[in-house]
């Protein structure tokens, strides 16, 4: 295989587990908005209620900065990655 | 003063400007105290900050086409992610979410959900690659990806059908603001928020907005936070909100109980009393209140549709690298949530500031007459945003009885708990310059779309810079214009004409946009076929809805892009599997796309 062709498996593969992680939290979860209601969340919120303010929107941006950080070590793995600082 | 080292001292110049800002209001609050009247802090707050970003419009002035699309490609991660948020976050979010939320509760939040789960899509599916294109435009990497001009004038079909229907909710949302805070009429106010818009876009494109986007982000977010955080600790709620209003929203669903929320209801004859468009609460704050499809389905759209709009795209071709990008998606979220994770609690705060009959604030469970006494209520009741009635004839407010606005929600809040009328004024300054940000982008991103894909790329290729850049400007003030004259007769919503957009989007160009950087197999043919058939079952579907029909599988007016971007996806699928495979250089240009390192593919950037 490629070097190209690697690179961009394990970016695909990056891509899926952050989609995963992006599903469970956006969609997944509220399939079981009725059963979460009852359940005790963090700061005294009940769940579903806190996930719909708080969790899910603070997991999205974790989630982009780990996943932008990810990917930059996979360009660098393969010499992919530009020259210069953001 | 824009130019240079301009980049190096952008925290300085940001800082300076806050701390002006703050200043202003200071001074503000003292001349409150010293007998200055409302009318004249308001017109003082939105002169002042319009004038602000009038000047950085002036002073980044350009003639270099470059700076004119993508300002130079030299915006810093962080202060492209405030200038995105700025972008992003329009009078839908400042004035009516917190309202909706109010309103609504769990249904409604599905819109925070998917107004911020779609960054997701953003990072890790298009940003980058977009970037590395070094596209000026969306249609402009429709076209060149998928060749021919058919292509690229589809996109800027969808492009323009989708950032126009959301453009005219915004020029109402100035209009409306300018209106209340000048005091002039709003056919005249709309007009009024349309120059100030241009002032800020005519002379320096893509890198006027961008420093003027940040200027408007500093003053939304001042404006959205500082009443949270002071009702809060004004009703001894805690000095942190986000954290500590659990107890909040726990008696919040007692006083529903206690005053029959759902039980008691009202008869249509009662409610036909009602003027139209302000609501009673119906809805229970924090419990689960709407199907998970209801819910699961508004998000996706809003997701989906995030991920398609070009004038969030565009923000992305301003960075200086593809590494950049990934970084400033990032950035512009967590900006976003600032704003986004406040708007429950100031649902929360105002919804109590008026019902809980222990606060001073409350006013429901006091005799009618005394509420229609009330300074704010007769201000508001002018408005026509607030209005009670005594149904039931007892002569006490009850909860059923009371009635509002969705935008005076975040407008009233203020005045309701007892804030000084400073703070009225800051917020109005915070919602215009939410409304000003986002329609200067998607004025642009029509605009640009006009100018580079279909005048340049198509009607005159040999056009020389000058000669474009004039065709933009002239475009730019063409279509504020048509969309400030379509403002004016209020046909529908902020809020509703922001979430057709969004569908509209998704529709036409989703999946084409995904499929060009992630499936190498995608050909011109079904980008064709995506883009045409996507758009057109979408609206198709939106009309067969409007005008009665039953609508399936629970999509929804609000929904119809899930409808859209299937067919999309369908045809486009098809169509490009029975049609022969894209040619070798285009395969290439795939291969190079998706490596960060070497140079863009249109240009040296």
């Amino acid at each position: 295989m490629s070097k190209q062709a690697q690179h961009w498996e394990k970016t695909r593969g990056l891509l899926m587990v952050t989609l995963a992680i992006w599903f469970v939290f956006s969609i997944g979860i509220f399939l079981f908005g009725a059963e979460m209601e009852s359940v005790g969340g963090p700061f005294g919120y009940p769940l579903t209620y806190w996930f719909t303010c708080q969790g899910s929107l603070g997991i999205f941006v974790i989630l982009i900065f780990w996943f932008a950080n990810r990917q930059e070590k996979i360009d660098e793995e393969f010499g992919f990655s530009e020259k210069g600082d953001d | 003063m824009i130019k240079g080292n301009f980049i190096d001292n952008l925290p300085k110049v940001y800082g300076i400007y806050t701390g002006g800002f703050l200043a202003f209001i200071i001074i503000m609050a003292i001349g409150e105290q010293m007998g200055m009247s409302a009318k004249a802090i308001g017109i003082a707050f939105v002169a002042f900050t319009v004038a602000i970003y009038a000047i950085i419009g002036y002073l980044s002035r350009t003639a270099q086409a470059d700076a004119y699309y993508v300002a130079g490609r030299q915006v810093p991660t962080v202060f492209n992610g405030m200038a995105t948020a700025a972008d992003w976050m329009s009078g839908a979010s400042f004035v009516a979410m917190a309202g909706g939320i109010y309103f609504k509760g769990y249904g409604y939040m599905a819109l925070l959900v998917g107004w911020t789960g779609g960054y997701v899509l953003v990072a890790s599916l298009l940003a980058p690659y977009l970037r590395k294109f070094g596209c000026y435009t969306v249609p402009d990497f429709i076209g060149t990806r998928y060749g021919g001009n058919l292509s690229r004038f589809l996109a800027v079909v969808v492009l323009t059908v989708a950032s126009f229907t959301y453009v005219t909710a915004q020029i109402n949302a100035t209009g409306t603001i300018a209106s209340v805070a000048l005091d002039i009429p709003f056919q005249y106010a709309v007009y009024v928020g349309l120059v100030s818009i241009l002032l800020c876009s005519m002379l320096g494109g893509m890198r006027g907005v961008t420093w003027t986007q940040v200027a408007q982000y500093i003053v939304l977010i001042i404006a959205y936070l500082l009443p949270v955080f002071w009702i809060s600790n004004k009703m001894g709620a805690g000095f942190f909100p986000h954290f500590m209003l659990a107890d909040e929203v726990a008696r919040i669903a007692d006083l529903e109980a206690q005053f029959g929320l759902g039980t008691v209801t009202n008869s249509a004859a009662d409610l036909a009393t009602v003027p139209k468009g302000l609501a009673g609460i119906t809805k229970a704050h924090s419990a689960v209140n709407a199907t998970p499809w209801a819910f699961i389905s508004l998000a996706l759209a809003m997701m989906m549709g995030t991920a398609s709009l070009p004038h969030v795209m565009m923000r992305y071709f301003t960075t200086p690298s593809v590494k950049a990008a990934r970084k400033s998606v990032g950035w512009s979220l967590f900006f976003i949530f600032l704003l986004y994770s406040s708007a429950p609690m100031l649902a929360t705060l105002s919804k109590l500031s008026l019902i809980d009959p222990n606060l001073a604030t409350g006013i429901i469970g006091k005799s009618i007459s005394e509420v229609q006494a009330i300074d704010w209520y007769q201000n508001w009741n002018q408005a026509n945003l607030m209005f009670v009635s005594d149904f039931n004839g007892n002569g006490t407010l009850e909860l059923n009885e009371f009635f509002m606005g969705g935008k005076a929600v975040v407008l009233a809040t203020p005045e309701i708990a007892g804030l000084p009328y400073v703070i009225s004024g800051l917020v109005a300054a915070g919602g215009m310059a939410a409304a000003m940000s986002t329609a200067d982008g998607l004025i642009l991103a029509i605009a640009n779309a006009l100018s580079h894909d279909l005048y340049y790329k198509i009607i005159d290729p040999k056009a020389e810079t000058a000669k474009r850049l004039v065709v933009a400007r002239v475009l730019l003030v063409v279509i504020g214009f048509a969309g400030a004259t379509i403002a004016a007769m209020e046909i529908q919503g902020i809020l509703g004409s922001v979430i057709w957009a969004f569908d509209f989007a998704m529709s036409g160009l989703f999946f084409p946009l995904v499929l060009g950087v992630w499936w190498k197999r995608a050909n011109r043919e079904g980008a064709i076929a995506g883009m045409a058939l996507g758009l057109a079952s979408g609206m198709g579907y939106l009309i067969w809805v409007r005008n009665g029909g039953s609508g399936f599988l629970g999509i929804t007016q609000l929904t119809f892009g899930i409808f859209g971007s299937a067919v999309s996806l369908v045809s486009m699928v098809v169509v490009s599997l029975i049609t022969s495979e894209p040619d070798a250089a285009t395969q290439k240009m795939v291969d190079e796309v998706r490596v960060p390192a070497g140079k863009s593919i249109l240009g040296k950037h």
